[in-house]
């Protein structure tokens, strides 16, 4: 199937996407990762302030069937969460790039950077599911 | 998985584009187009369900009805030609073996009995070390099963079965057809609180009869899946296997009392499951309702207030026809009142439900 993978993103191997604006990073659920799901009728996002670190769980999506863990792209501070999710989850689905945002990080260090995938080889572990 | 089973639609599922998910050894759709479009499809027109992977065990001969009263906890003898009714197999110790869909296909002599998958061959050999002298015989390749249902699932089955009048059968009956030079035998029977029908037919003749309840000029049915079949099933709170009961469960804990005759005739671990009964059952199966945000799963836990474990969840999904959690599980009896805040281990926080009745979706 034919997903968008924004060439200008990294990627976690757990299918969340970030946004690296200097030291600023926007983090989503890829397009991929919400068609698994199916439809999302419940998000749990962590607070404003709360530390994450990469590669662990900092919050929840569900869809009617299953429970999916979220896991942080980088270690940092989040800074802003899309509450808007809260009630309406639906955005997660519809525009999972842009709108379905789910939280934005300020990290520790851009060198967990290197731990990420790119656009190429995101779209290669995908295509192999 | 290389012992993976297919049903004789395996080919049309594909061709639809449904996801394809292991169950219980079976691989079959958990969904086509969306999981909530086609659980309000079913509930507002008509869905088709692939329930080829079922067990059917015919029960035959003259002892066929002797074997199923001490086999099952309900009583045998009042089904007539044509009539069908839910109940249990109970194990040894009082718990269940499975519950089971029987169907008389003639008084004192044949009889349908309709068994979940993932339980057929253990049911079988239970079934047949406990045999009382009837001919029993395990024709689960036998036969493909397509369940229809819905509020426009009759009209649809007046159709397709015709001069068979579907919409004129009583719930609980069967009645044997032919289709396209294929055996059938159509049930008013099913597992989503719709009305509509399941209908047995030949392994060979399922993939044709599928094709024609999708052809219909006059009612639009759709292909439902695995999932919306649980989400549709839990909105009633029907009990289902490996969730609600198990080789453990106590059938009246389990709010099946109304299948368990003790006073009509003997059945395996009778004392055992009246006894509890007797002694005042220990806990309850219940429906609750989320009074903060959370989605109760299978498996968490209820507590009080304060902590103290006091039961746990045994199915739990967003509904989608209340557009809000639902959830059933058992509670111990004290706190089995409906009204009564619970709290839900989701994660290591404690979110408020309640108590509620049920089911949770009026339908049918």
């Amino acid at each position: 199937m034919g997903f968008h993978v924004p060439e200008d993103l990294y990627y976690t191997k757990e299918h969340e996407w970030a946004q690296v604006d200097e030291n600023i990073v926007t983090v989503g659920l890829t397009e991929f990762a919400q068609d698994q799901l199916g439809e999302v009728v419940y998000v749990d996002l962590p607070e404003e302030g709360q530390k994450v670190t990469q590669g662990q769980t900092f919050g929840v999506v569900e869809s009617v069937k299953a429970v999916s863990d979220l896991f942080a792209p980088v270690s940092g501070t989040v800074i802003e969460v899309n509450s808007s999710l809260l009630d309406d989850p639906s955005s997660l689905n519809d525009d999972p790039n842009n709108d379905g945002w789910l939280v934005r990080i300020e990290m520790d260090s851009e060198k967990e950077l290197a731990n990420l995938l790119r656009a190429p080889e995101y779209k290669k572990l995908i295509s192999e599911k | 998985m290389t012992n993976t089973q297919k049903t004789p639609l395996y080919n049309d599922h594909v061709n639809l584009k449904a996801r394809m998910v292991d169950f219980a050894g079976w691989l079959m759709p958990i969904q086509y187009e969306g999981l909530k479009e086609e659980h309000q499809y079913t509930r507002q027109h008509a869905g088709l369900f692939d329930v080829s992977h079922m067990g059917e065990i015919r029960v035959k001969g003259p002892k066929a009805v002797e074997t199923l009263q001490w086999l099952t906890t309900n009583d045998v003898s009042t089904l007539e030609n044509g009539q069908a009714h839910y109940s249990l197999l109970p194990n040894a110790q009082g718990g269940l073996v499975d519950d089971i869909f029987i169907y008389c296909l003639a008084k004192n002599e044949d009889y349908l009995v309709c068994v979940n998958a993932s339980n057929t061959d253990k049911d079988f050999a239970w079934m047949t070390q406990n045999n009382r002298g009837a001919d029993i015989t395990n024709e689960s390749s036998y036969w493909g099963q397509i369940a229809i249902q819905g509020p426009k699932a009759l009209q649809l089955c007046d159709e397709v079965f015709a001069p068979i009048k579907v919409s004129e059968m009583p719930r609980n009956q069967i009645v044997k057809g032919t289709f396209e030079g294929h055996a059938i035998m159509i049930a008013t029977t099913g597992y989503t609180g719709e009305k509509g029908c399941e209908v047995f037919i030949e392994a060979q003749g399922t993939s044709a009869l599928w094709n024609r309840l999708l052809g219909s000029a006059q009612v639009t049915a759709k292909p439902i899946g695995l999932g919306a079949r649980d989400t549709l099933r839990t909105e009633m709170k029907f009990s289902l296997y490996g969730h609600e009961i198990d080789d453990n469960s106590n059938p009246y804990e389990a709010g099946l009392g109304w299948v368990i005759k003790p006073k009509a005739k003997d059945f395996i671990a009778k004392d055992i499951i009246v006894k509890a009964k007797e002694e005042g059952l220990k806990r309850k199966l219940v429906g609750l309702k989320m009074l903060e945000r959370g989605i109760p799963r299978q498996g968490y836990e209820l507590k009080t207030a304060g902590g103290e474990k006091i039961g746990f969840i045994t199915s739990g999904t967003h509904s989608p026809t209340l557009d809000e959690p639902i959830g059933i599980a058992y509670v111990e009896s004290s706190f089995g009142a409906e009204g009564t805040p619970v709290f839900i281990d989701i994660r290591g926080k404690l979110v408020k439900a309640q108590v509620v009745k049920t089911p949770f979706v009026n339908k049918g």
